[in-house]
Parts: C-alpha cells; structure tokens; sequence
C-alpha cells in the first residue's frame, strides 16, 4: 500500500513540478496519470503491484468528491438569481454533451471497423 | 452541560469530527446506494451531500471549518486521478483499435459541452460573467477553476457549476444511455467523462470497469482540449 501511494504521489509530485515549471495549462494529477502510463509501459510488472491499492482508492472514488459536493451547499449564493436557468442549461448542456460524444463515438467506430475489415 | 460545551469546543478545533462525520455520511449513502442497486437517483457524492449539510447547518458550522477536517479527503483526488493510469494500462490494447473513435468524440463532444453551455446562457440573457463562468463546467475542477480566472468568469462560481454538472451526468447517463439502447461500455463511458468530469467517471466505475476506464480517458485528454478550445469559442460565439 505505502509503494504504492509512494508512487502515486511520485508522479503527481512531477506532474505538478512540470506544470508550473513549465506554466502548462493542464493539472499536475493528469500529467503524472500520463507518467505512470509511460512508467508501465517500461515495467509492466508494476500493474500487479498497483493493483490492489489502486482498486480501492478508484472504487471510492465518489467519495472523494464529497468535501467538493459539501462545498457547493456552502457557496450557493454564488448562483445568485440565476439558479433555475443555471440548472436547466446545466441538465440540458450535459445531455447535449454526452449525446453529441457517444453518438461521434459510435459513429465513427462504426466507420473505422468497416474501413479495416 | 458545561461539559457537552467544552467537549464541543475541543472536537471544533479539530479536524477529527468533520473527517469522521464525513466518512459516516458517505458510508451510509453508499450502503443506502448499494442497498437499492446503484439506481442513477441515489448518487452517492448527492446523498452524502445531503446528510452532511443539515449537521453543518445545525451546528452552525462554516464551510472553512468543515474543510479542515474534509481536505485530507480532497487532497486524495490526486493521487486517484494518477491511479486512473491502472484501469488505461489494463484496457490498452481496446483502447489501441478505437484511437479514431476516441479523438473525435473527444473533439466534438467537448466543443458541444461549452458551445451549448455559452449558447444557453446567450438565450436565457445570463450575465457574462455567469456565462464565462459557465463555458468550462465540463472539465475537471482545477483546470476549469483556471479557465474561468484566464476568460473574466467569476472561479468561486465555476467550482460550483462543475460539481453540479459531475452529479447531472452521474444521474442522468445511464436512463439516457439505456433509452438510447446503447450497449458499448467503452462509448457510454467516454461520454460520462467528457460531459461529467471525475464524478461522472466515478459514476461509470460504479456501473462498468470497462466504462470507468474510458471515462478515465475521456476526464483526462478533456482536462488537455478544454483549456484550448473554450477561450476560441468564447471569441466566436459571444
């Protein structure tokens, strides 16, 4: 469990350092995922040693989210007097989004499986 | 009652009781959640949201308070985000074959999250500053939280904006991908991560591993093409 959490925070620690080294605009957590990719590519051997660790922190994940979510209730004056509309284009945006992506996806997978085979 | 008081005075200047409570919370939402068969409705980071509030209110806590003792959770949402390179590893090779699928639905379904968010808002004669604030819901909070500063939105505004939107896609992807009747765990995965972030990713853990690793991918390439795409929408259409 500590190998592992050392090596989480390993690559978020580089990640970071990168990103404000270099001023990028991507969060440190998301280059250090990209480095760790890069790391089991060289050592495959790791992602057993990972795994079991791993598994618990990604399959509580939601938890995670929950100091976040309290901090919503907490700023909700932030909306000011536009709640109603924000919540409506919020739920119809999502939507959007999500149709626009999965119909791309499968649009194109489609395309791609008939062009190879 | 002195005691009670001094008692409370002690467990208020620790970060102890906010942690417990807010395990507790979550511990009970997901029992509740799991109980009932992960139904989309009872979306855990929601419920937990919902029993935790009342307990600040009652105690008249404020949230600065409360967030001593909840960022040791928070702060975990970093080392998780580099764990998400596990279930990318295992799934490497689908993820090989469907490269083209990937990058265009990441394209399309980004420039769809903010250009209808903006558009909306345009509609509904929202403020600028609230449709700015508005434009990077999709993407993870940080890079949004700076996306919102970088365009002229207000960043307290846009924390909100996207945890709300995690928990709209968390709830609404599964009925809309069953009433889509779509089967493909990897495309249905994939949305939830570019409309809903890492709370939609966590959603598609709880229903798929497939789905939670492609949702993992579509969080973090998301995180990448947000940041350069909502600035040139904002030109084009506001």
């Amino acid at each position: 469990m500590l190998q592992t959490l050392g090596l989480l925070l390993g690559c978020q620690l580089l990640g970071e350092m990168t990103v404000r080294g270099f001023g990028l605009a991507m969060p440190g957590p998301v280059l250090g995922l990209t480095l760790l990719v890069l790391i089991l590519t060289r050592m495959p051997i790791l992602a057993e040693r990972l795994r079991p660790t791993s598994t618990v922190i990604l399959a509580n994940l939601s938890f995670l989210f929950v100091p976040a979510g309290v901090g919503v209730i907490g700023n909700l004056e932030a909306l000011s007097g536009d709640g109603i509309a924000l919540l409506v284009i919020l739920i119809l945006s999502t939507v959007l989004s999500m149709l626009a992506t999965v119909g791309t996806f499968i649009g194109v997978r489609h395309v791609t499986e008939r062009w190879t085979t | 009652m002195t005691d009670v008081t001094s008692l409370w005075s002690y467990l208020a200047t620790t970060p102890l009781i906010w942690l417990t409570i807010t395990i507790l919370a979550y511990l009970v939402a997901d029992g509740v959640a799991r109980r009932l068969g992960n139904p989309p409705w009872a979306n855990p980071v929601l419920l937990s949201v919902l029993l935790i509030a009342p307990v600040l209110w009652l105690t008249r806590t404020d949230y600065s308070t409360y967030f001593e003792g909840a960022q040791f959770i928070h702060f975990l949402l970093g080392p998780a985000t580099v764990a998400l390179a596990l279930p990318l590893w295992d799934n490497r090779d689908t993820i090989r074959t469907s490269v083209a699928p990937i990058m265009l639905a990441l394209v399309v379904g980004s420039i769809v999250a903010a250009g209808s968010a903006i558009l909306l808002a345009r509609a509904f004669g929202l403020p600028m500053e609230v449709l700015l604030s508005l434009a990077p819901k999709s993407t993870t909070a940080p890079v949004a939280l700076g996306i919102s500063e970088a365009i002229g939105g207000i960043p307290a505004l846009t924390a909100v904006l996207v945890i709300m939107t995690g928990i709209i896609g968390a709830v609404a992807v599964t009925p809309l991908m069953n009433l889509l009747r779509i089967t493909d765990w990897r495309a249905r995965g994939f949305a939830v991560g570019v409309a809903a972030h890492g709370i939609g990713t966590a959603r598609a853990f709880q229903v798929n591993p497939v789905a939670g690793a492609y949702a993992g991918i579509a969080m973090a390439l998301n995180a990448l093409l947000t940041s350069l795409i909502v600035p040139l929408l904002v030109r084009w259409l506001v």
